[in-house]
């Protein structure tokens, strides 16, 4: 009896596993995996929106090399473990031709081994420099790096001429890679960190912290991180009245910060990608009418644009070119050409990739800004 | 019937790769499924057959992952050896932790279990310097059996379904045997069991660092097959993933928990597609089976096919 019960699960196992898609030969497949939900759905929904958006415009326009484009995306929820089975589901299953994304450094670090193996190109959005250094066979990225924003902020500080600053930072991979950036470069620019406190990303009141860099004789303060933290952090400064300046990374670069720090947010500075005071660029700027453009298509569809939704726009305009440029979707051939990007004009700056640099922004791709008056404005 | 079910499941499991030799719902979820199967029937040992909630199985399972990849990737161990340190490590924390907690019973050892797992997943998060802390560990070699490199999806089916038929195989066994029915006795009165000269705390305890062992077995696998391990996937929602699969298929089954394992690796992945609506379709389906089929999917249907046929029969009986 039990083995006859047994012949019907197996037979419906079988019929489940035979129910597949079609291998289509059509349209060019692009995978994607991105973080829409989860403590990082705030970069990875802006993500989605523009690849969507952009690849609706790209077919609507007859697509690329009269080839339309087919998007498959699963949302990994910013967990890196779903973000591995995903990218084996996409390139197995799904027979994607390119890859982009990985919202979070983390979910694009795990699935790295999987891409190189399988030989496909991915275009990650996120922004550890870990990504491209070493550089990776297949893996590009069009995120700017932790790297590049503590080398900014320090180049500020150097400007103001102040070399005694005190660092606060949370306990997230975003914040702790930054940390370390910042410790690895401050020697470079001949500054020294005379206070260094962290707190928890959940954490509501950071005034202890604070109160230890007030005792310090710090000239100024750096908050590496994103999310909530930072804006407790600003709120605090002011309560406590410590009247230094305050240095926050790219990753509080949204409008959200500001709501949430308040009056507080008066004075902060910080280093973010062109998007954000695209309008105050001079009309010279080359990256000028592409973010105006951008902004403009992504605001009538979806709302206020975002600087991460940018990452996707640059990492999908990136491959769509290197496709055009090779014929194809051929994934060896592909590779090459968007390894040969150059000068491209993209939301987070001119892209020169090369075999060597596989990001291929420099230090110009961020604007240093200053909150006034609950708005950004771009300081020389 | 027991070796005719296991025939069959074993058949089954040979017969896929053969008649779908590049299907991914056969070589990458297969492997899964693989590995759900032999944390869900250890699992059901102790549920089902002793009585024992745990909710933390996860942390076991997490043992195994973590132990093969920090002695591979950091101290070049060979796989074998780190597995079996895993084995160790999650054995004697079990049996270590067996006698205090098992002697809670209903939702005190709910919460107890609970709470272990918490703390086990707080150290894999904050131990940074062992564990990677929350963006976890990459680059874990393949699994390495005596000179035999276990790579590629083929040969990863191959290893993970010999490992959960032994698994199945070694759990019939001992259901059958005198502890089988120690646990049996355990879980309809444990009163009872001890008068009739039964070692419950014993019992317990055996159930308990078995179905540990199987875990970390699971873990250990887990972590050469997807060559990278992060807390994500030893959290609290995992551990009531398991107790899901167990319950899904039928308590006190072997072939149910099996069963209950391969039907929920199945689900999920195929409801990804519904995105938004994965939750809510996961949460209704349970529900239906647990209101029609209480006593689980594998049991229950198993019942409805047993009267089906007991119908049919008398039919053919009165003509």
């Amino acid at each position: 009896m039990k083995s006859k019960v047994w012949k019907t699960i197996l037979a419906s196992t079988l019929l489940l596993a035979g129910v597949q898609p079609a291998g289509a030969a059509d349209p060019i497949k692009l995978g994607s995996f991105l973080a829409v939900t989860g403590p990082a759905s705030f970069l990875g929904d802006p993500e989605l929106k523009t690849l969507q958006m952009l690849v609706e415009e790209i077919n609507a326009k007859g697509g690329v090399k009269g080839r339309k484009i087919e998007l498959v995306h699963y949302d990994t929820g910013g967990k890196a473990q779903d973000a591995v089975g995903f990218v084996k589901r996409l390139i197995r299953n799904d027979q994607v031709d390119i890859l982009v994304g990985g919202t979070t450094s983390g979910d694009t670090l795990a699935v790295i081994p999987e891409v190189e193996k399988a030989g496909i190109p991915l275009v990650s959005l996120a922004g550890a420099i870990e990504i491209v250094e070493p550089v990776k066979e297949w893996v590009f990225k069009t995120a700017h790096t932790d790297r590049m924003a503590a080398a900014k902020i320090f180049e500020d500080l150097r400007k103001l001429g102040l070399t005694k600053v005190a660092l606060i930072g949370g306990d997230g991979g975003f914040d702790k890679s930054g940390h370390e950036q910042l410790l690895k470069l401050a020697p470079d620019y001949g500054i020294s960190i005379i206070a260094d406190e962290s707190y928890g990303n959940k954490d509501t009141d950071m005034t202890a912290q604070l109160t230890k860099i007030r005792a310090s004789d710090a000239q100024a303060v750096i908050n590496f991180g994103f999310g909530q933290a930072p804006a407790i952090v600003t709120k605090n400064m002011k309560q406590l009245g410590i009247d230094l300046p305050l240095y926050q990374s790219h990753g509080v670069a949204s409008k959200t910060f500001i709501e949430l720090a308040g009056e507080a947010a008066e004075g902060v500075r910080l280093p973010a990608a062109a998007l954000v005071v695209a309008e105050q660029l001079p009309d010279t700027d080359p990256q000028k009418p592409v973010l105006l453009d951008y902004k403009k298509r992504f605001e009538a569809k979806y709302g206020p644009v975002s600087t991460f939704g940018g990452h996707a726009y640059d990492g999908l305009m990136i491959v769509v070119a290197a496709i055009e440029r090779a014929g194809g979707p051929d994934k060896a051939k592909v590779r090459d050409e968007i390894e040969k990007t150059h000068g491209f004009i993209g939301t987070a700056g001119v892209f020169n990739m090369g075999p060597e640099d596989h990001m291929g922004l420099n230090l110009d791709a961020f604007k240093m800004v200053e909150i006034r008056g609950g708005a950004w404005k771009i300081v020389n | 019937m027991r070796l005719a079910g296991f025939g069959a499941f074993a058949a089954g499991v040979t017969l896929l790769p053969v008649l779908f030799p590049d299907n991914y719902f056969v070589t990458v979820v297969g492997v899964s499924a693989g590995l759900h199967v032999i944390l869900a029937v250890g699992l059901n040992l102790l549920i089902g057959y002793a009585g024992q909630i745990s909710l933390g199985h996860a942390a076991f399972f997490g043992m195994g992952a973590y132990a093969s990849a920090i002695l591979t990737t950091r101290h070049a161990w060979p796989s074998l050896l780190a597995m079996a340190a895993g084995l160790l490590i999650a054995g004697s924390i079990a049996w270590l932790l067996a006698r205090p907690i098992l002697r809670l019973r209903g939702h005190y050892l709910a919460m107890a279990t609970l709470g272990f797992g918490i703390i086990v997943h707080v150290v894999m998060v904050q131990a940074t310097g062992w564990t990677g802390g929350p963006d976890g560990m990459a680059g874990i070699p393949p699994l390495n059996l005596l000179g035999w490199e276990v790579d590629g999806d083929r040969r990863w089916y191959g290893v993970v379904s010999a490992a959960a038929l032994l698994t199945i195989w070694l759990s019939l066994n001992i259901v059958d045997s005198r502890v089988g029915r120690a646990l049996r006795a355990v879980r309809g009165s444990e009163f009872a069991a001890q008068m009739m000269g039964i070692d419950a705390a014993g019992a317990k305890t055996q159930a308990f660092v078995v179905s540990a062992l199987f875990a970390a077995f699971a873990g250990s696998l887990f972590a050469h097959q997807q060559a990278f391990v992060s807390p994500d996937s030893f959290s609290l929602m995992v551990s009531v993933d398991l107790v899901i699969m167990v319950v899904l298929g039928g308590m006190a089954s072997t072939f149910g928990a099996a069963f209950g394992a391969i039907a929920l690796t199945l689900l999920n992945e195929g409801l990804v597609v519904f995105e938004d609506y994965e939750m809510l379709i996961h949460g209704a389906l349970l529900m239906i089976v647990m209101i029609f089929l209480p006593q689980g999917l594998f049991v229950g249907l198993s019942q409805v096919g047993r009267r089906l046929s007991a119908v049919f029969y008398c039919q053919t009986e009165k003509r």
